[in-house]
């Protein structure tokens, strides 16, 4: 059953949330051992919500429009008085004081929060290997990575231990796990959904959205979620967008762009394999035959995106995680004076790819270098967002893949950081530019893993991303060779 | 091993950090970091000339609440969550006497 099923049933009284509940959680029962899925299962904090569903449906009221159906989140995301930890050593055992905005409105909605899900440590990675709780598997095969840094969360949803997710992206950690393990992931607007409770990797970049096995459900959820809030002086005032409503609208006359730069052809970044182009080509040809114009375009600039998010994110990073100090929460090492204290705490919390990246931006923001690598980035930022601005006078949305590859195998590209860096090459633009993005299933590898084709637009064009999404799917699911 | 940035550059940087690194990590961090910026020496030589700097993804305008006294997260449920507390505070070891 998709979200959208379950909770027309809970609402209608057809269901109890209660029985929803216990045969998502005998999934997890039977198969988190292998997958690694979650870091937390809270069955009684979820069967109290649960019952709580049910008996407003028994006293007639509406509990929502997720009424009843499992949800999983990141463990990013603040859930008071549940451990929330980003899966590293320096956060074990502690418990938020607050709710993310989010959990609030998704509970509001009915939905029913199941646990919390593994990641990279602080949604430092692409694969879900870098956390201190152990690596998650992708459903698929379980030699493979879920990708990340969402993998936890793109597992469940893909295991179906929750027809719904919560991920946050930065570089690409909703879009990229959704296209390993073949489920829809959507990244919104930057400032659209609420970051309020979302712990911060990089706050410039960083942005919470939806994961679903179905472009409706991920609408629907994303739907709940969009809108302003007033604890997020980010979050963008007058717009409260309704993408379950323009699903069917199709691509006829839409202007479908390509990006040169991500074709895998002349001009194109190295590495884009031969079969995740080929799915995307076919994902093209789809709109085409569905009315939409499509052309190439040149985003020069996209080349330059890893670079710059190399330099941007860890420089962010290194600065909000200063506060990882043994003082207010997280783990504390004693030590004689507060300055060894902080040190020695920091060194024994923090894992090797979170101390790399601190150390990346700690450089690059340090007297000397600043001008030649962080400001420079920044500057790189601005070409961007100029090149994209042309770039949608001629187009309305972009296609390319999601990754470059399909899920890879655990331990891969563990030892040498930039081959997995590279896995984000796709994904990285939307965030430094602030950009709407989805990622949408569509057929397989030569290895008989899920394919993920992404469809970018510009800011604010958030509905755009679903409705076009919606077209890709109904073709994939109808079998594309 | 690249040579962009040296061993002490990496002790340098680790204590800014306030992260103490063993012999191996230094030297791990050494060739990594140095692979990572070899990688964004394609930035590094860019001319950029008079473009602005982003530094934020959509202009951003200062947001100011009403002066009015609301809810707010409740102390004794924070200060439950520190390693140790005292009075109301947090406590830490001493920090006066200690090297900046």
């Amino acid at each position: 059953m998709t979200a959208l099923e379950i909770a027309a049933a809970v609402r209608a009284g057809e269901r109890s949330a209660v029985d929803v509940l216990n045969e998502h959680l005998a999934r997890i029962d039977d198969r988190d051992g292998e997958l690694n899925a979650f870091n937390v299962v809270t069955a009684d904090a979820a069967r109290a919500e649960a019952e709580g569903v049910d008996a407003a449906v028994a006293a007639g009221d509406d509990p929502g429009p997720l009424a009843g159906v499992p949800l999983a989140l990141k463990d990013n995301m603040c859930t008071r008085g549940i451990p929330t930890t980003c899966s590293s050593k320096i956060l074990e055992g502690w418990q938020p004081p607050y709710d993310a905005t989010v959990v609030t409105r998704l509970r509001a909605a009915g939905a029913v929060a199941v646990g919390k899900t593994n990641l990279d440590e602080f949604a430092m990675g692409s694969s879900t290997e870098n956390s201190a709780f152990g690596p998650t598997r992708n459903p698929h095969d379980i030699s493979r990575v879920p990708g990340g840094s969402s993998g936890g969360t793109a597992a469940s949803v893909a295991a179906n231990f929750t027809p719904l997710g919560i991920g946050s992206d930065t570089g690409g950690s909703i879009r990229q796990p959704a296209a390993f393990c073949g489920v829809v992931g959507m990244k919104p607007t930057y400032g659209v959904v609420s970051r309020y409770g979302l712990i911060a990797f990089a706050s410039s970049l960083d942005q919470i959205g939806p994961f679903a096995n179905s472009v409706a459900d991920a609408a629907a959820m994303f739907d709940v979620i969009a809108g302003p809030d007033p604890l997020d002086s980010t979050s963008i005032r007058d717009y409260s967008p309704d993408a379950s409503a323009v699903l069917d609208r199709g691509v006829d006359g839409l202007r479908v762009g390509v990006i040169r730069e991500l074709s895998g052809g002349e001009g194109s970044v190295d590495g884009l394999s031969a079969d995740v182009l080929a799915r995307t080509n076919e994902a093209v040809e789809v709109l085409r035959a569905a009315g939409a114009i499509v052309s190439e375009v040149s985003v020069p600039s996209a080349t330059l995106g890893l670079s710059a998010y190399y330099l941007v994110a860890p420089a962010e990073a290194s600065s909000n995680l200063a506060r990882y100090d043994g003082v207010r929460y997280g783990l504390r090492v004693d030590a004689p004076t507060t300055g060894e204290m902080n040190t020695a705490s920091r060194t024994a919390g923090f894992g090797p790819e979170v101390k790399r990246r601190i150390m990346l931006g700690t450089y690059a923001l340090s007297a000397g270098y600043y001008d030649a690598f962080y400001g420079k980035a920044l500057k790189v930022r601005t070409m961007m967002l100029r090149d994209f601005a042309q770039a949608y006078e001629n187009v309305d949305v972009l296609v390319t893949p999601t990754a470059p590859t399909t899920a890879f195998r655990l331990g891969e590209r563990t030892a040498d950081p930039m081959t997995m860096y590279v896995n984000d090459v796709c994904t990285i633009p939307s965030n430094l530019t602030g950009h709407p993005g989805i990622s949408v299933p569509f057929g397989v590898g030569d290895d008989g893993m899920p394919v993920g084709v992404q469809v970018l637009a510009p800011a604010l064009g958030d509905e755009l991303t679903f409705q076009v999404a919606a077209v890709l799917e109904a073709t994939a699911s109808g079998g594309v060779s | 091993m690249s040579e962009r940035i040296s061993r002490g550059d990496v002790e340098h940087v680790a204590r800014l950090a306030r992260l103490e690194l063993t012999d191996d990590e230094i030297d791990l961090f050494t060739g990594q970091l140095g692979d990572i910026l070899e990688h964004a020496a394609d930035i590094e030589a860019l001319d950029v000339g008079d473009i602005e700097p982003t530094s934020h993804p959509l202009p951003l305008v200062n947001v100011l609440r009403r002066d009015e006294i609301v809810a707010s997260v409740d102390r004794d449920e924070v200060l439950a969550q520190a390693p140790a507390n005292e009075a109301g505070q947090f406590r830490v070891p001493p920090v006066l006497g200690e090297e900046p």
